[in-house]
């Protein structure tokens, strides 16, 4: 293991790794939107509604992430849509994650007890006063760990915008890889900063799930 | 610059090629993932303690980083350690490793969750401690796993998608070489999506068909 | 000249930290005979009847086999040589069966013999037709455990005991997870093993088959055998205090 090249070559990680980082939260809270929108498209009343919601879930869970990147990126231009690679890759990725995040949010909110809505029915409440004080309260403690694992693999998924030279942690390792021959060492380095960045939302996420727990 | 779907009439035999190497590929990789799982699974759980250390560490490293990063590893490593294996060879075992560390904690877990009554009756009889996991434990898990692991090889058939990169010429690439001859992209991305997509139903309906066999046999 | 007992037993005990699960008992079962073990739930019997083929192994004593000793302190590699070639010569029959269900019911049965007996597939094949023959299950062979009735499975578990020929059998209640109209099939199995005289070692709550077929009941409470003696003895005439409490809980309770 050369550990002169890996202090050379640590800043730029660094470096990368911020990048991934906000790539991350940004990919996460478009995609907490759109899974929000996504589940109450599902659990609508309207019929029209409850089909798109389907619709946006299984197409985009059914086909590859790096295409739809692709297709927003590069065929994006042709109907008009012209995007930098960092706000196709925000864009992309986080639509992409909203499709995975709104199954994790209407499964939360089925979870919850049916008897929980009729009791809040039956007390005068209407159905969105229900689902607002009584059914969400108890869905949000539910899904912060499902959403959690949803957050784990959109960090990695981050890496597909490597393909379109987003300068993040995977571009950067994959620029060394070719330039110092050393794939083991670059592969260590970018791995363990993944590492931190997946740990530490982890921590995140265990501790509002503690948190939700005792509220 | 509109829409002009007309352009894909010339390239449907190089994408349906492209997708019968993105099944094969998914197939493949597939297999070698659920082999792989159930030789980590035994590792993680019964391999001594000096093999078990570092291989807990490689079981994190893997499923904390993206696959990506871990194809440019094998595909780069590879070269760099003298093994020049063709793109496809390569991807095929990219894949296999990335989701054989997925299979395995479902498998560690199904393990783990076959009755006791199960190990004890089989040392009864006299089994040894590798027989009972070989001929009772291991048979029992994989099967309570093959729903979820289901579910990995539908995640797989679309991260498949990645070993365009190392240049295997597998459906997405395949859209890639009509674009360089076309300039049109969001036809030739689109009709890949609608392939993959296809290939996903597929997926999807014989895995319930699968489940709805497994549901019937208990 | 006097036969070499089958299972013998020296000054057992078991403890789980402080708590002492088996105190100091010893047992000798000689060729045929059939031991029943009784006492309420807690009493140790089935640690005691699990610890004899080391499946719980005792935290003192000695446990002898034809002789040879069973639990003896072994390097791991030759005491997991010694225990599993021991294992093969006691059979024994669970509560829940513990059927394998990934196999048929000739697979069940074969498993064993194939693995570790070294028989051709003929061989085995005729010696499962025979066991489960025995106990009325061959026309189930081709079977999975989940398509049988417990009592089937019960039957198909002893004939699975039995492939490997044993010198001993030992029964951990092996009706207690039965409805009740399933017993008597299982019952009705045990009893003809008594006929061929096959050394049986029975932990069962069944106080009617207990005195019907045994030769010899322990009646075990809080780890110890406060009373053993011929079933006549015991269920109509006991002479300790807890055993005709116990008795006379058990038998009001079935009448």
């Amino acid at each position: 293991m050369d550990f002169e090249l890996i202090r050379t070559v640590f800043p730029f990680f660094l470096k990368a790794a911020w990048v991934t980082v906000l790539l991350s939260v940004l990919t996460a809270i478009l995609g907490l939107i759109c899974g929000s929108l996504g589940a109450a498209a599902r659990l609508s009343r309207s019929r029209v509604l409850r089909f798109l919601g389907a619709a946006y879930v299984s197409v985009f869970r059914g086909t590859p992430a790096l295409i739809q990147l692709f297709l927003l990126y590069f065929g994006g231009p042709q109907i008009g849509i012209q995007l930098d690679a960092f706000q196709a890759g925000v864009i992309g990725l986080g639509v992409n994650a909203g499709a995975y995040m709104t199954e994790t949010i209407r499964g939360a909110i089925i979870a919850v007890d049916r008897g929980q809505t009729e009791a809040a029915r039956t007390i005068g409440m209407s159905r969105w006063q229900a689902m607002r004080h009584v059914i969400l309260p108890q869905a949000m403690r539910l899904m912060i760990r499902p959403l959690g694992v949803n957050i784990n693999a959109l960090i990695k998924a981050t890496a597909l915008v490597a393909p379109i030279s987003v300068v993040e942690l995977t571009y950067t390792a994959q620029r060394y890889i070719g330039s110092t021959y050393r794939p083991f060492e670059m592969f260590l380095l970018a791995g363990i900063l993944y590492l931190i960045i997946i740990l530490s939302v982890g921590r995140v996420v265990g501790w509002l799930d503690r948190k939700a727990r005792i509220a | 610059m509109g829409l002009d779907f007309s352009v894909l009439g010339g390239f449907w035999g190089l994408l349906l090629q492209g997708t019968l190497w993105t099944v094969a590929i998914t197939v493949l990789a597939g297999v070698l993932s659920y082999i792989g799982g159930v030789l980590f699974a035994v590792v993680a759980l019964y391999a001594p303690a000096v093999i078990r250390w570092p291989f807990r560490l490689f079981e994190a490293l893997f499923m904390g980083t993206p696959l990506l990063l871990q194809l440019f590893l094998i595909y780069f490593g590879l070269i760099q350690i003298g093994i020049d294996l063709p793109a496809f060879v390569a991807g095929v075992i990219g894949l296999g490793l990335h989701f054989a560390v997925y299979n395995s904690e479902l498998i560690q877990a199904a393990i783990l969750a076959v009755d006791k009554g199960q190990t004890e009756a089989a040392r009864t009889i006299g089994l040894s401690r590798w027989q009972a996991l070989r001929h009772v434990v291991i048979p029992q898990a994989v099967r309570a796993v093959i729903p979820p692991i289901g579910n990995n090889m539908i995640a797989l058939l679309k991260d498949s998608a990645l070993v365009s990169v190392i240049g295997v010429a597998e459906l997405t690439l395949s859209a890639q070489q009509a674009i360089s001859r076309t300039f049109r992209p969001f036809e030739f991305y689109l009709a890949a999506a609608v392939l993959y997509y296809i290939v996903n139903l597929g997926m999807e309906a014989v895995q319930r068909r699968i489940e709805r066999r497994i549901a019937a046999s208990r | 000249m006097t036969e070499q007992p089958i299972i013998e037993i020296r000054n057992a005990a078991k403890s789980y930290g402080a708590l002492e699960v088996l105190k100091d008992i010893s047992l000798t079962v000689n060729r045929g005979e059939i031991v029943a073990i009784i006492g309420p739930s807690g009493s140790g019997k089935s640690t005691f009847l699990r610890a004899i083929n080391e499946l719980d192994p005792l935290s003192g004593g000695e446990i002898f086999l034809e002789g040879e000793q069973v639990n003896k302190r072994l390097p791991p590699r030759e005491y997991e040589r010694h225990i599993n070639r021991i294992r093969q010569e006691i059979g024994m029959v669970f509560q829940h069966f513990n059927l394998f269900p990934h196999l048929t019911v000739r697979g069940n049965v074969t498993l064993g013999p194939r693995l570790l007996k070294g028989l051709s597939q003929a061989d085995v094949d005729k010696l499962a037709e025979e066991q489960l023959d025995h106990v009325g299950m061959l026309e189930r062979i081709d079977y999975f455990p989940s398509q049988l009735s417990g009592g089937q499975k019960q039957r198909v578990a002893i004939a699975r005991a039995l492939a490997m020929k044993p010198k001993v059998m030992l029964f951990d209640e092996a009706t207690s997870a039965l409805d009740p109209e399933l017993v008597e099939e299982v019952n009705a199995v045990m009893k003809r093993l008594a006929q061929e005289h096959m050394t049986m070692l029975i932990v069962t709550h069944e106080m009617g088959f207990a005195q019907d077929v045994c030769d010899r009941v322990l009646f075990m409470d809080q780890g110890v055998v406060v009373e053993e003696g011929p079933p006549d003895v015991i269920f109509r005439n006991p002479t300790n205090e807890r055993t005709r409490n116990f008795l006379r809980k058990h038998l009001e309770g079935r009448s």
